[in-house]
């Protein structure tokens, strides 16, 4: 019995550190609707700032004076990145903060090895807090008590905060609406910069101390940024104490899972995240998000298809790309080949995500299943190439069809996190089924055939495949369908009230996009010739979210240009630095701030601006760019 | 516009492409892979171990008169990224043979890319067996003791121990799966009376350890094997040591003693582990000490096992292009067959069978001196005694 309850204060140990960190996220999410990725990178400097403090500074009070400077002066780079990055981008469309804050996570990671080393740093145990308490022959270490009761008393700081206080009233009001809270006349700049730095702050004060219990290293950032996006969702968006109760919950549930399955911890906070998600889409103390009022087909340059000018433009564009054989190396034509395979994938994202305005935060898991699909064809049926590429794809339309039906019944964030947690559920078992699957170790030897195998063959195939499936998701946005799908995206209400099935219409872009995107994944498997779960992994969701984000999500195919640019930088950047995270990310945040609007959605701005204040002449040479998509 | 937008990327890719180093004709090229940015605590002291080594070669007259030239790139970690690093050095570096790797998967992938376009790989660091014996391939030789040596090593060292409860602790992938199952496999061989009373596998780099050490310590065993290393390593160590798990039971763990996971646990270091590992504070060999003494004039700092890895990866590839006169990649591989070298750890041998070589490691015991972690009581143990009959590799390794 005593082991019982021990485990149990272990479990609450445990969450109280999740929770530190998952409400901050919370906070920032529910006023400023940021998904800060940079949240674990915050974390992260709030652990190796209080490492150096603590190690400067003697004695008890040294080391708490260490932990609550050293969460305040990382709060103080949060109002920076805030003030200097991200006001900046407020207006720019949804999910937009995402690439700055994944810019400035890639960027800190790089930074802290510079900075403190790479290796592994083990910080002193708290004064006072070094040994453990007996409990009935079991051992309770006092930090953990010290922990269990720190979870509560923040929380109830920040009740007192937000029930108690103007700020609080406000922070509230903005959370629910933040429109009317601007129309109101509240200063909304400082009412953002503040809740920002109180969200960095909880989340670097968490990162300091994890320092007792923890190594501090540079990899503890992607330890926890997914997970407490997992808790902040299961909690329910903006509500603190729904964060503390899925902390709680996943934490118990994990501490008392591993008694009966040791391996359950890979994948537990997903699998209680898609419970929780299908059966309460809001997560449990969420509410559901009021109907946009904003129509985002009226705030974009309306859509169009190419002019025939812009046809044969493209057209000889196309057959240039296809000369590259006659003048390029082998190296040069396998990362054609990527990057072709790679504008597959990002294009199929991009038609759920613009066109359906579905954001899936897990879509490698179409992509993956693409390239286990042609895997399993190729190794175990033995099935020569082109069958494998005509049907291995299927698996991702079988897996579109399964998951997309349970995460079209969600939108916004919700149906992001959903999909991501479907995606690792097909992550795990492709890691843990290693009698099938190979696990980690994959499967190897996929390797096309001898007609393919020539890089100029097999550079052809996948531009000609991926110019075939860019056309096609093309002529499927000014569809009868491409119109419906537009329609459920830019207003729901209205769509349903004109007769307009929209889930159904939404299921079957979301299979689309999966089929499209297993499509990218056979190739993918043939290209490298093996097959990972990496390939279904959050990074590679995440690429895909950079790609048509870069390209600009209110453009028609500005994905294409998304991938080519940073699967191109990307690639010559690991090839020629060791530090290619941080030129990357420094990359991205420049042009975050550069081109709020994306790269492509940014030309089409200018064109447009120019179109409409010159004189006709000028309007030929600004078309080129207009279409730039 | 679509197409154009291809044809930018092309135009990226060749500028990519078109980077070679300069580097003059005569030049002998080797391709190096590593995960340099995800992994900088193994891979820095990796690199200067084999910036030393090529700076000696060349010292010494080059491969053959001629000079050695190692070109490195960074994988980030991701099997895939290894493989365009791995086209990229072999067709536009145009390098003699592939070296490097840590993960195991990043290594069977590049393995099997060495496989498909017929080039030489010395793998350097990835413990996986499959790398020479199941998905072993004619191309591929590996330097660093395999997962079954190192089994074997601490195997010999725990069946001696009177404790017949047994726990696991692994992280939940390949590596930690697989030593788990040699371990436990060639210790029941050793001692049928031997229970095992409890797994956890939590998952690499996010262990929960305090209810991980609680479930262990519930299941009462007499002995503990630990395959985490790194920030796990650390969490484990330091629960277990506050929540008492570790006192009155013996621990077996794999690669602690390797001063890139022994050093970062300072005063928390547990005594009396019986580790894997790197002593080298304590090796007195005169091959040894000639490393040292350069390892440590050359950089101000004392090498980890990373740098002897890195250090001969490059001695053997050096000895293997030496041997083989030509960058063939057919004779390489009959010159790397049977080549026995000098390491800083003695005489090495890549054997013939399976390609795999003699290179061994050092097991001992943790303790803690002066507030820091080191290995006592050190044996070196040689890799060619810990492998299984060669009838058995037989059946393990695939024809070529």
């Amino acid at each position: 019995m005593a082991f019982y309850v021990v485990q149990f204060l272990t479990g609450l140990a445990s969450a109280a550190s999740l929770f530190l960190v998952a409400s901050g996220l919370s906070i920032i999410f529910g006023v400023t609707r940021i998904v800060n990725f940079a949240h674990g990178a915050f974390y992260m400097i709030g652990a190796y700032v209080a490492f150096t403090l603590t190690e400067r500074l003697s004695g008890a009070f040294g080391f708490w004076g260490g932990i609550v400077v050293a969460a305040f002066a990382v709060a103080l780079i949060g109002v920076i990145v805030e003030m200097v990055l991200l006001r900046r981008i407020y207006h720019a469309p949804e999910l937009f903060q995402l690439l700055a804050t994944f810019g400035l996570t890639l960027m800190v990671e790089d930074l802290v090895v510079l900075i403190w080393g790479p290796d592994d740093l083990v910080g002193r145990r708290a004064p006072g807090f070094r040994g453990a308490i007996d409990f009935f022959g079991q051992n309770i270490p006092s930090y953990d008590l010290f922990l269990i009761v720190l979870g509560p008393v923040v929380l109830g700081i920040l009740w007192l905060l937000f029930q108690r206080t103007r700020w609080g009233v406000l922070v509230r009001a903005a959370t629910q609406d933040r429109d009317m809270v601007a129309a109101l006349g509240v200063n909304q700049k400082w009412l953002f910069t503040s809740v920002f730095a109180v969200g960095v702050f909880l989340a670097a004060l968490g990162g300091a101390l994890q320092i007792p219990r923890d190594a501090v290293h540079h990899a503890m950032d992607l330890r926890i940024i997914v997970e407490v996006f997992v808790v902040v969702v299961i909690g329910g968006l903006g509500s603190i104490i729904g964060a503390f109760v899925a902390a709680v919950l996943v934490s118990e549930l994990n501490a008392f899972g591993i008694l009966i399955f040791p391996k359950i911890s890979i994948i537990l906070v997903f699998l209680v995240m898609a419970a929780v998600l299908i059966v309460r889409p809001w997560g449990l103390f969420g509410k559901p998000e009021a109907p946009a009022r904003k129509t985002p087909g009226l705030t974009v340059n309306p859509w169009r298809p190419l002019t025939s000018n812009e046809r044969l433009a493209a057209l000889a564009a196309l057959v240039i790309a296809a000369t590259l054989p006659l003048f390029a190396g082998n190296y040069a034509l396998t990362v054609g080949s990527e990057i072709a395979i790679f504008v597959i994938f990002a294009v199929s994202l991009h038609f759920l995500m613009s066109v359906g305005g579905l954001a899936s935060f897990g879509h490698a898991a179409y992509f993956g299943l693409g390239a286990y699909g042609v895997a399993f064809l190729a190794k175990m049926a033995g099935l020569p190439m082109i069958v494998c590429l005509l049907l291995g794809p299927l698996l991702g339309c079988m897996g579109a069809a399964v998951f997309g039906f349970f995460a079209v019944q969600l939108s916004g964030v919700y149906f992001a996190m959903l999909t991501l947690a479907f995606a690792q559920i097909v992550w795990s078992i492709a890691f843990q089924w290693v009698s099938v699957t190979g696990g980690d170790n994959g499967i190897l030897g996929v390797w096309p055939s001898s007609w393919a195998a020539s890089p100029s063959h097999f550079y052809w195939i996948a531009l000609g495949v991926a110019a075939l499936v860019t056309i096609a998701l093309r002529a499927m946005v000014f569809s009868p369908f491409g119109y419906a799908l537009r329609a459920t995206r830019d207003s729901l209400l209205r769509t349903e009230a004109i007769g307009i099935n929209a889930k159904r219409i939404q299921w079957t872009a979301f299979v689309i996009a999966g089929t499209t995107a297993g499509i990218g994944g056979a190739l993918f498997a043939y290209l490298k010739g093996s097959v990972f779960p990496d390939n279904l992994g959050i990074s590679l969701s995440v690429d895909a979210l950079v790609m048509v984000l870069l390209g600009g999500v209110e453009t028609v195919s500005g994905a294409v240009i998304g991938a080519i640019v940073y699967k191109a930088l990307n690639i010559w950047l690991v090839s020629q630095t060791d530090l290619s995270k941080l030129v990357l990310g420094g990359f991205i945040v420049l042009i975050v701030v550069v081109f709020p609007k994306g790269i492509v959605g940014m030309l089409e701005m200018l064109a447009q601006r120019r179109k409409s204040t010159s004189p006709p002449g000028a309007t030929l040479l600004a078309k080129p760019m207009g279409s730039a998509e | 516009m679509r197409a154009r937008n291809i044809f930018v990327g092309a135009a990226f890719a060749l500028l990519a492409g078109g980077m070679a180093h300069s580097a003059l004709a005569q030049d002998i090229k080797i391709g190096e892979i590593n995960s340099y940015s995800l992994l900088p605590a193994f891979t820095e002291p990796y690199r200067k171990g084999w910036q030393l080594a090529v700076e000696e070669i060349n010292a010494a007259g080059g491969i053959n008169g001629k000079k050695l030239v190692v070109v490195s790139k960074d994988d980030g970690g991701k099997p895939a990224d290894a493989q365009t690093a791995a086209n990229e050095l072999v067709s536009s570096e145009g390098v003699a043979m592939l070296t490097g790797t840590f993960l195991s998967n990043i290594g069977l992938a590049v393995s099997d890319f060495a496989n498909q376009k017929k080039v030489f790989f010395l793998a350097a660091e990835p413990l996986t067996d499959a790398v020479t014996w199941s998905k072993g391939n004619k191309y591929t030789f590996r330097l660093r003791p395999s997962n079954y040596m190192q089994a074997a090593m601490l195997v010999e060292a725990a069946s001696k121990l009177p404790a017949k409860r047994w726990a696991t602790i692994a992280p939940n992938y390949e590596y930690g799966q697989s030593a788990v199952a040699v371990f436990k496999k060639l210790m029941s061989e050793k001692r049928p009376d031997i229970q095992w009373v409890d797994e956890q596998w939590p998952p690499q780099g996010k262990i929960d350890a305090g209810p991980v050490v609680q479930a262990v310590a519930a299941a009462n065993p007499e002995a503990i094997l630990n395959v985490t290393f790194g920030a796990d390593l650390v969490k484990l160590v330091r629960e277990g040591n506050t929540r008492g798990l570790f006192k009155g039971r013996e621990v077996v763990s794999f690669l602690t003693g390797e001063p890139e996971y022994l050093d970062p646990l300072k005063e928390e270091t547990p005594a009396g582990w019986i580790v894997t590992g790197y002593p080298w504070y304590s090796i007195k060999t005169p091959e040894h000490d000639a490393f040292l003494k350069a390892y440590q004039a050359k950089y101000n700092d004392y090498p980890r096992l990373g740098s002897i890895v890195g250090y001969q990866t490059i001695k053997a590839a050096a000895a293997i292009l030496a041997k083989a006169g030509s960058t063939d990649p057919e004779k390489l591989i009959a010159a790397a067959e049977g080549l026995s070298m000098p390491s800083p750890f003695g005489e090495i041998t890549f054997r013939k069978i399976d390609h795999q070589s003699t290179l061994g490691a050092f097991v001992g015991k943790t303790a803690l001196k002066d507030g820091k972690g080191v290995m006592v009581e050190s044996v070196y143990r040689k890799g060619a005694d810990y492998l299984p009959s060669d009838a058995e590799v037989e059946k393990l390794r695939p024809k070529d």
